[in-house]
């Protein structure tokens, strides 16, 4: 960022039960944004222009995952800035979220070995002419955390296919290699999907956590172009 | 039976208290209490709240140092980490609700550590768990293990504090009685610390957090007590966790205690709103005023004997100035949770509780806390084993030796449980589980803060004096090998009946060895927990003195890393041969659990540490410190089963010794060639030796021309794959 230029400012919604709010807020100051949190019950996105609904476990993840926090007052706010074609990024929670209030389609059931996973998977990179992914490469193969106990994408066969017709995958699990196996599918989604983006290209849900590797010591920057899109698209 | 019913000899049995103990309560009252207040005498003079048997020994335990901020007797210890911050920490064992309710026994486990944490005003930053279960063949173990690893991950997950180390064990001695020791390691600007004391008499008194129902009553007198056959019967007492109240609560206090509302502030953990009212009155010399008709309750008609001691999990007690109270509820509320003013403090020290418009109790404090039974209990001092005669180890298959070690549940890689757990959130973790010890960067800055758990119950079986003290060591060098230089101890004591003078015997010596090897290494001890009672139908567990160390890396540079590379050259830092006493080897090849465990060097584990953390810290070596299995164990996890080595011991040592010996305080150390000449200078003064180098797909270790085992290193790593790999599967 040049000195004295204003920074984007990125909307992060906290739910009660979001768990990696903190993480995403820091993120987007990593990658230059200003990090704006914005409680789950105001009715306005604090005038940002981009806005994430991050990981954790909203309202427990009682009933279903994001189920209640569908309903919190802030989405409503969320689906117009949507609907207005501004960017919005749900990450894990938050991509349960986007499904539950139909900006993305299809439904998350339970991984298939039934338990929680948490563990680095390989993504590969099925898109990148959305401003969103900007900093991305198609058949780019990148390595970030999962950490969910629901990421296994389901939806009818019509579904499946107007998804991918549409190119919509945006991020699919993969070896480190970049190739499809169903060994490097770490939760049974079908097709192997990690990632959505809607036919307008400015939202995107995915399963991995981009938030947690900005920074080399921790693992690596694999995360760092997903953030930054969304921060310089704000 | 009604609440204030007279509280009779025979109801005092019923609550675990002896007769002697019921005519001290008869003493200090000048009258029979009613049955509430029976209730509240059973449950803070149970073991497990006023560590009556321990008491006399855990003096011996060195408590200060340069660093420490609060030794024992808060919720958790603190220790300074420089630049203004500090690091509240404690472990504490859930054993006996584990054993009978598995899942929620350990959720609650892992809830209640947490809250110890946040109480003191820190944000918890990560979570390790020591776990100990018996065969996988014995009744119900495979359950058990599913429970309690489903039952750490679901609760630690939720809350968002990441799962990051600890250790599994198995052993026949658990099967009756498993361990579930969790520690959690918080951090905390220094001038930002709160405690558990209800001072300032005219303050308010405010009950926060899930409403009180009729889960978990009498949980601190079950954990004082033995197993029997009926040990399901007792399934009632075990509470049930809900996590995402805890993590409600986390984000609520932290934000109370932020805004300077709260004065003091207590989790309610065993033994309930006892527990908190009580000691909040005692550490600040006060009492309290409670009106139990205004406790949110979860059922209707709950009697004061119930709502006083109900376990029910994600409860916090908080004394807020009145003008503040106004403040508090509004926080409260904003996070969905129930909050309510229920009493005050008092000068008095006594707590005066009413319901329903007349008085429930009245109890002076001091006689409850300060003053509740201390024993010497009668206790045989252990004779450490002696050695014994081996069979000849010259011409064996050292590599089917190797094998059936990493065939073991005891080497089986943790993957399958460690994935289950968060190990990421909070984007701090620079070193997760798997490794000698987790790394973790204190949010914001590139201090970090390490932790690692250690005992080797076999050894402590044989030898309780040296094996805790090894423990220390081990965990000292588990810390060096992510460069973290040690601060403080939390322990985590699970043994016997006390009442059984062996038992005591354990107890004591461990205590002994774990205290001299603390004051060696200056590392003291700011908190803890005794779990006494761990035995079923009369047969103990093995002794296991559990060891939670904390450690600091003034900056973190570079990522420390647990295997080795293609073309790095290998070095053994320490003895060339270990003791096969209490070895692993002994243990699982030989059938023997047997041998003398020696005594720790303190000096040169010192100094191997020393040399150690510096080399890694500069980002110049990869190491793994020397334990259970030895060298050959070592050299195995180091590949990682993807890169070979060839190693080559000096002439003349003994196979056995110097492939599997233990307890020589070493370290396996890879660096790269041009790093050689530093680490050889780093090591002036040491025993130190070049084994050989990194390449290849097998591990080729040889003596004198004579190939011992040589083993691709992906089937050595292939065996330590299957042990636990039943566990991620559905």
């Amino acid at each position: 960022m040049k000195a004295g230029r204003r920074r984007p400012r990125v909307a992060v919604v906290i739910f009660p039960g979001s768990n990696c709010d903190r993480d995403t807020l820091a993120a987007v100051e990593a990658t230059g944004g200003e990090a704006v949190p914005v409680w789950h019950r105001s009715r306005d996105l604090a005038g940002c222009g981009s806005v994430i609904l991050p990981g954790g476990f909203s309202y427990g993840d009682y009933l279903r995952a994001g189920a209640m926090a569908a309903h919190s007052p802030v989405m409503a706010a969320v689906r117009r800035h949507a609907e207005a074609g501004r960017p919005v990024l749900g990450i894990c929670n938050g991509f349960q979220m986007l499904l539950e209030i139909g900006l993305l389609p299809g439904a998350m059931l339970m991984n298939r070995t039934l338990r929680f996973i948490c563990r680095d998977v390989h993504l590969r990179v099925e898109r990148d002419d959305v401003p969103l992914l900007t900093h991305l490469q198609r058949g780019q193969v990148l390595r970030l955390p999962i950490a969910h106990k629901e990421g296994n994408w389901f939806a009818p066969p019509e579904v499946v296919r107007e998804v991918e017709s549409e190119g919509a995958v945006v991020l699919r699990y993969c070896t480190p290699g970049g190739g499809l196996d169903d060994g490097a599918n770490p939760n049974g989604a079908l097709n192997a999907i990690a990632g959505l983006v809607n036919s307008a290209g400015n939202v995107l849900g995915l399963m991995p956590h981009p938030e947690r590797r900005v920074r080399g010591i921790v693992g690596g920057e694999d995360g760092t172009p997903l953030i930054r899109g969304l921060v310089e698209a704000a | 039976m009604r609440w204030d019913a007279p509280g009779t000899v025979e109801l005092a049995r019923e609550h675990g208290l002896s007769e002697e103990e019921y005519r001290r309560i008869l003493d200090s009252l000048g009258r029979t209490p009613n049955l509430t207040e029976l209730g509240i005498f059973a449950a803070l003079w149970s073991e497990h709240c006023s560590y009556k048997s321990s008491r006399v020994h855990l003096r011996k335990l060195p408590t200060s140092g340069r660093r420490v901020v609060q030794g024992p007797g808060e919720n958790a210890g603190v220790v300074d980490l420089g630049g203004g911050w500090v690091t509240v920490f404690k472990m504490e064992s859930h054993n006996h609700p584990s054993f009978i309710e598995p899942y929620q026994g350990a959720a609650t486990g892992v809830g209640g550590i947490l809250r110890d944490i946040f109480t003191m005003g820190a944000r918890p930053i990560m979570l390790l768990d020591s776990l100990r279960f018996g065969s996988l063949d014995a009744p119900r173990m495979p359950h058990l293990v599913d429970g309690v690893v489903r039952g750490i991950g679901d609760y630690g997950n939720c809350v968002g504090v990441p799962t990051v180390g600890g250790e599994v064990d198995f052993h026949p001695s658990y099967n009756g009685n498993v361990l579930v020791n969790a520690m959690c390691v918080g951090v905390a600007r220094a001038d930002g610390l709160f405690f558990g004391r209800a001072s300032g008499p005219g303050n308010s008194v405010v009950y926060l957090g899930s409403k009180t129902g009729r889960d978990g009553i009498h949980g601190a007198t079950m954990a004082s007590d033995v197993f029997d056959e009926s040990a399901s019967e007792k399934r009632p007492t075990v509470q049930v966790g809900d996590p995402f109240t805890e993590k409600l609560l986390i984000e609520c206090c932290l934000e109370l205690m932020g805004k300077g509302l709260v004065v003091g502030i207590q989790d309610m953990g065993a033994a309930g709103l006892t527990s908190s009212a009580f000691e909040m009155a005692a550490r600040a010399g006060c009492g309290l005023t409670l009106d139990l008709s205004l406790v949110p309750a979860r059922e209707r008609g709950m009697t004061p004997y119930e709502l006083m001691l109900s376990e029910s999990q994600e409860r916090m007690l908080l004394v807020a100035a009145p003008s503040n109270v106004p403040g508090v509820l509004e926080v409260c509320h904003r996070w969905g949770l129930d909050a309510v003013e229920v009493g005050s403090v008092t000068a008095e020290p006594e707590v005066v509780a009413t319901f329903e418009g007349r008085e429930a109790f009245r109890l002076p404090v001091g006689p409850l806390v300060d003053d509740a039974p201390r024993y010497e209990r009668p206790w045989v001092r252990p004779a450490p084993a002696a050695a014994v005669t081996l069979p000849p180890l010259h011409d064996r298959d050292w590599g089917a030796d190797l094998r059936a070690l990493l065939a073991s549940p005891a080497f089986a890689d943790t993957r399958p449980v460690w994935q289950q757990y968060d190990q990421s959130v909070g984007a701090s973790t620079v070193v997760g589980p798997g490794a000698d010890a987790a790394l973790l960067l204190l949010p914001g800055t590139s201090i970090g803060v390490a932790g690692t758990t250690d005992c080797n119950a076999l050894a402590c079986g044989l030898d309780p004096f040296n094996g805790a003290a090894q423990a220390v060591a081990e965990a000292v060098r588990n810390l060096a090998c992510v460069g973290a230089e040690p601060v403080g101890v939390t322990d985590c004591l699970n043994f016997g009946s006390p009442e059984n003078p062996k038992v005591m015997g354990q107890f004591v010596a461990a205590l002994e060895g774990m205290a001299e090897a603390c004051r060696a290494f200056e590392v003291p001890v700011v908190s803890g927990n005794v779990s006494f009672y761990n035995e079923t139908s009369g047969s103990a567990i093995l002794p296991t003195p559990t060891v939670g160390m904390v450690g600091v890396v003034p900056e973190v540079r570079h990522r420390p890393r647990g295997t080795w590379r293609e073309g790095e050259v290998l070095y053994l830092l320490g003895g060339v041969e270990g003791e096969l006493g209490g070895s692993r080897f002994l243990q699982l090849v030989l059938g023997l659990e047997a041998g003398p465990v020696p005594a720790v060097d303190y000096a040169a584990e010192s100094r191997a540490a020393a040399v150690v953390r510096g080399l890694v810290r500069q980002g110049l070596a990869a190491a793994k410190d020397l334990s259970d299995g030895g060298l050959a164990v070592a050299a195995a996890e180091m590949s990682g089963g993807t890169v070979g080595a060839e190693l080559a011991l000096p002439e003349g040592v003994a196979p056995a010794r110097a492939l599997f010996g233990e307890w020589r305080g070493g370290f396996l150390v890879a660096v790269e060639p041009e790093n050689e000449q530093a680490l050889v200078r780093a090591c002036e003064g040491s025993p130190v030796n070049r084994l050989g180098a990194v390449g290849g797909s097998k591990l080729k270790i040889a003596l004198g021309g004579n190939v011992l085992l040589d083993e691709p290193v992906e089937e050595l790593e292939g065996l330590r794959e299957n042990g636990l790999k039943w566990l991620s599967e559905s």
